[in-house]
């Protein structure tokens, strides 16, 4: 399985599926990470975490950890 | 008209929600809290309309029951249904803004949605058709730029027509098994409830929304029931209820984005992207970040303009403090109270009481200002988000976000601006956090102390005051971890996905205003909770029981059949000095009261009333831990503080002495473990009070004072009770304590800890 977390950055990616419950899944989907979105990752912070996406035009900032719950081809 | 007209502001966090509020109600604001809760509540009367008022949601992504912001503004929209809901959208972002929108309009309330931004979107070359968007969403659109001001009037109008209208319905739809089970649950557990409000409650239902099902309590046997329809719809999606509406609400909106939306310059790079490429790269990142830093503390508390510096808060706040400070308003104040033959303890009252308390508060507000101005600035343009992006993952390790550095930093300088800081940070629990860490940061009013210790026993050793620091951020990184995993911080989920708002250039009246904002809450609270502390600390210090007789103490001193030798004698023996040191303060309720307080302290070394009583006159400022060494060591002289600068050995020697006599030949170590419990435990008043004010809870102030105490009392009796084991002269029981309490603290530190899932309020 291939997670948003390994994802180099500048490349595209769809989103196959969400992994996790609750709180923090309704929240990464609030944002509008949802299946079969494209995203594109566009940076990491300079300590190495979190790493910054584009979804749906905008830009959004994501934890490594939570990026691994998020499955993508 | 006759009838009021309620207006709910509800739209995402950066869509210019604040701008557009203050275009519509202009001075006309009333700022407040939402009942129980931190979030910040704010109320105005519509410009040029009597009857319509509007109410400010917070900053909302969605309607889910997972954050406070959310759950404050859902609880409004149902509890006290607003006439109107005015859906603030911003036209750059519409994809994830119309997420909000498909809730909003579920809500069986007419919704009005303002578009904002518009002219930038025509400045990209991209069009969006507002007609055909709005015959979708079935509601009205009024496009406007709430920075310019225009269309305002027209969304004011807009609005008053939808409430006297028909209620908005919404006019997307869930797939094929979710609108059957929706039918099924609207049939058997909400059809009681008024027409408009059914759908927006199946569909909470459908979701499992925990908050929503409270709120109705179902019977059990129709919960089994609905529960069946649900797994049914879940089984064939497979999904969980919450992400399939979730999607396909993302899903119908990226449809509707298709017929509405015509984008130019696909993958062109924005100004904003530009901009973001050299500011949070890689490599650059960290020196800009730390120059902006620079440029916040150095502009607003570094060296003052007038020593060479750059700082226009110092240069302010020192002319400030020399127009209010002594001077002024504290002798300016005596000499015409006294012209007017005022008694005179009510003239020690007002003048030393009140006013060098209120002036002391006063002049800290230019310097506070400027900071707060900066602050509003990086917030406004976009780069505290940056901030927290860049930082995250430092902080997050000890329970603390990415925008504690803030806080943090401000902090060095002073404790209140510090605290105040802290409102940037949406999520409530590293807020919290935050706010009962950030004062462990030795602030510029405990330097003196930190002076008087490194000099008076470390022979100005300059180890100390780095130390000073480095336990500082040691208490912040410590308590950050333990406190994260007691039971009053784990409740609330953090904060993991956060949006980067494109960078634009700050709204001048958005910051003033809320420079202006923060400021006045700071005279406002911050002054009430100091002048009466000063009053309660003047009064203790000023009067005492004098042989037999309670009064003012400089007075009854004066009076030589009340202070008869005998009784002078008595009291050298009660304090334990020489008789020609006996000073009325001696006899102060302060001083009386300290010598059986001063047993807590005992275990830490400085059991002694004179530590502290200056431990307790420390509360109202931290400097004044000094003056009351001062006063309490030269005798002969009321300025402490003058005192111990101009003849600092002489005192010093006299600290040092009274430090061996009273712990028993381990001075430096009691004087420590002093320093210690004096940097790490309550702020000054000031600094309390602006905890009270960001906390907005009773019991949360009570906690963060406690813990800092209760952590300063702890940690210098780790320091004292083991320092001795190896300066020889250990007590047994005291050193036992002391490593089952250490022992504590580390195991509280490297004990296992999961993040929770779920929110309570």
């Amino acid at each position: 399985m291939k997670t948003l977390r390994e994802v180099p950055i500048k490349s595209t990616v769809k989103v196959v599926k969400l992994h996790g419950e609750g709180a923090v899944k309704r929240r990464i989907m609030d944002m509008g990470i949802t299946k079969g979105v494209e995203v594109y990752v566009r940076k990491v912070a300079p300590l190495g975490d979190p790493i910054e996406v584009n979804v749906r035009g905008y830009e959004l900032s994501i934890r490594k950890a939570d990026a691994e719950m998020i499955e993508v081809e | 008209m006759d009838k009021q007209i309620r207006i709910a502001l509800a739209g995402n966090p950066n869509s210019g929600k604040t701008t557009l509020f203050n275009a519509l109600t202009g001075t006309q604001q009333f700022v407040g809290n939402w009942p129980g809760v931190t979030v910040e509540k704010k109320e105005g009367r519509v410009r040029g309309q009597k009857d319509v008022n509007v109410t400010d949601l917070p900053g909302i992504y969605s309607l889910s029951p997972y954050t406070l912001e959310e759950v404050v503004a859902r609880n409004y929209l149902i509890e006290e249904r607003p006439d109107v809901i005015l859906n603030i959208v911003d036209a750059t972002n519409l994809e994830r803004n119309l997420y909000l929108t498909t809730q909003l309009v579920e809500l069986g309330i007419p919704v009005v949605i303002a578009l904002n931004m518009m002219d930038l979107v025509k400045k990209n070359g991209d069009s969006i058709n507002v007609e055909e968007l709005s015959r979708e969403l079935g509601c009205r659109i009024v496009e406007i730029s709430a920075l310019k001001g225009d269309g305002v009037d027209e969304v004011v109008s807009a609005c008053v027509e939808a409430a006297n209208g028909t209620k908005t319905v919404p006019q997307h739809s869930f797939s094929g098994s979710v609108e059957h089970a929706l039918a099924h649950i609207e049939e058997s557990a909400v059809h009681d409830l008024p027409e408009e409000q059914q759908r927006w409650y199946a569909i909470k239902i459908f979701e499992r929304d925990d908050k929503a099902l409270a709120r109705l309590d179902l019977p059990e046997k129709t919960l089994a029931h609905i529960e069946e329809d649900i797994k049914a719809a879940e089984k064939e999606l497979d999904d969980d209820a919450e992400s399939i509406i979730t999607n396909e609400r993302y899903v119908y909106i990226a449809n509707l984005m298709k017929g509405c939306y015509k984008k130019k310059n696909k993958g062109e790079l924005t100004v904003s992207d530009k901009i973001d490429k050299i500011v949070t790269n890689r490599i650059l990142a960290l020196p800009i970040f730390a120059l902006v830093m620079f440029l916040v503390y150095a502009l607003a508390m570094g060296k003052s303009i007038s020593d060479g510096g750059i700082a226009i808060g110092t240069f302010l706040t020192d002319t400030a403090n020399d127009v209010l400070g002594d001077a002024w308003l504290k002798e300016g104040s005596r000499a015409i109270l006294e012209g007017w033959g005022v008694a005179p303890w009510l003239i020690g009252l007002i003048s030393d009481g009140i006013l060098a308390g209120v002036g002391a508060v006063l002049g800290f507000v230019p310097q506070m200002l400027v900071l707060f101005f900066m602050l509003c600035l990086l917030e406004d343009c976009g780069y505290m988000a940056r901030i927290a992006f860049i930082m995250d993952r430092i902080f997050r390790r000890f329970g603390l976000s990415g925008k504690s550095f803030i806080p943090m930093l401000v902090a060095t300088g002073c404790g209140i601006p510090g605290v105040m800081a802290s409102r940037t940070i949406e999520n409530e629990r590293d807020r919290r956090m935050t706010i009962t860490t950030t004062t462990f940061m030795p602030c510029g009013a405990k330097l003196p102390v930190i002076g008087l210790i490194a000099g008076a026993l470390f022979g100005g050793s300059t180890w100390v005051a780095t130390s000073a620091y480095f336990i500082g951020i040691a208490a912040i990184v410590v308590s950050g971890i333990m406190l994260k995993k007691t039971k009053m911080f784990a409740g609330d989920p953090a904060p993991f996905v956060m949006e980067l708002p494109a960078y634009h250039a700050p709204a001048m009246g958005n910051v003033l205003r809320g420079t202006w904002e923060r400021g006045w809450s700071f005279i406002k609270r911050a002054g009430t909770v100091i002048v009466l502390s000063s009053i309660i600390i003047w009064f203790l210090t000023s009067f005492g029981p004098v042989n037999g007789r309670f009064g003012m103490v400089d007075e009854l001193y004066e009076d030589e059949t009340v202070v008869t030798e005998e009784y002078v004698a008595s009291v050298s023996e009660r304090m334990g000095i020489p008789e020609d040191e006996v000073e009325p303060m001696d006899d102060s309720i302060l001083a009386r009261v300290a010598q059986p307080v001063s047993v807590i302290f005992k275990p830490l070394g400085f059991g002694d009333w004179k530590p502290t009583v200056a431990t307790v006159t420390g509360l109202v400022a931290k400097e004044n831990v000094v003056g009351t060494f001062g006063v309490l060591y030269a005798y002969d002289d009321q300025d402490g503080e003058e005192e111990l600068e101009e003849n600092g050995d002489q005192i010093w020697d006299k600290v040092a002495e009274d430090y061996r006599d009273f712990s028993g030949g381990h001075g430096k170590l009691a004087a420590y473990s002093f320093l210690l419990f004096n940097l790490l435990c309550a702020p000054c008043f000031a600094a309390i009070g602006a905890i009270k004010r960001e906390m907005n809870s009773r019991k949360w102030t009570w906690f963060a004072i406690g813990y800092q105490c209760g952590f300063a009392w702890v940690t210098a009796f780790i320091v004292w009770q083991l320092g001795r084991l190896f300066a020889g002269g250990a007590n047994v029981i005291g050193l036992v304590l002391a490593v089952v309490l250490l022992g504590l603290f580390i195991w509280q530190l490297f004990k296992p800890y999961k993040e929770a899932r779920t929110l309570k309020v």
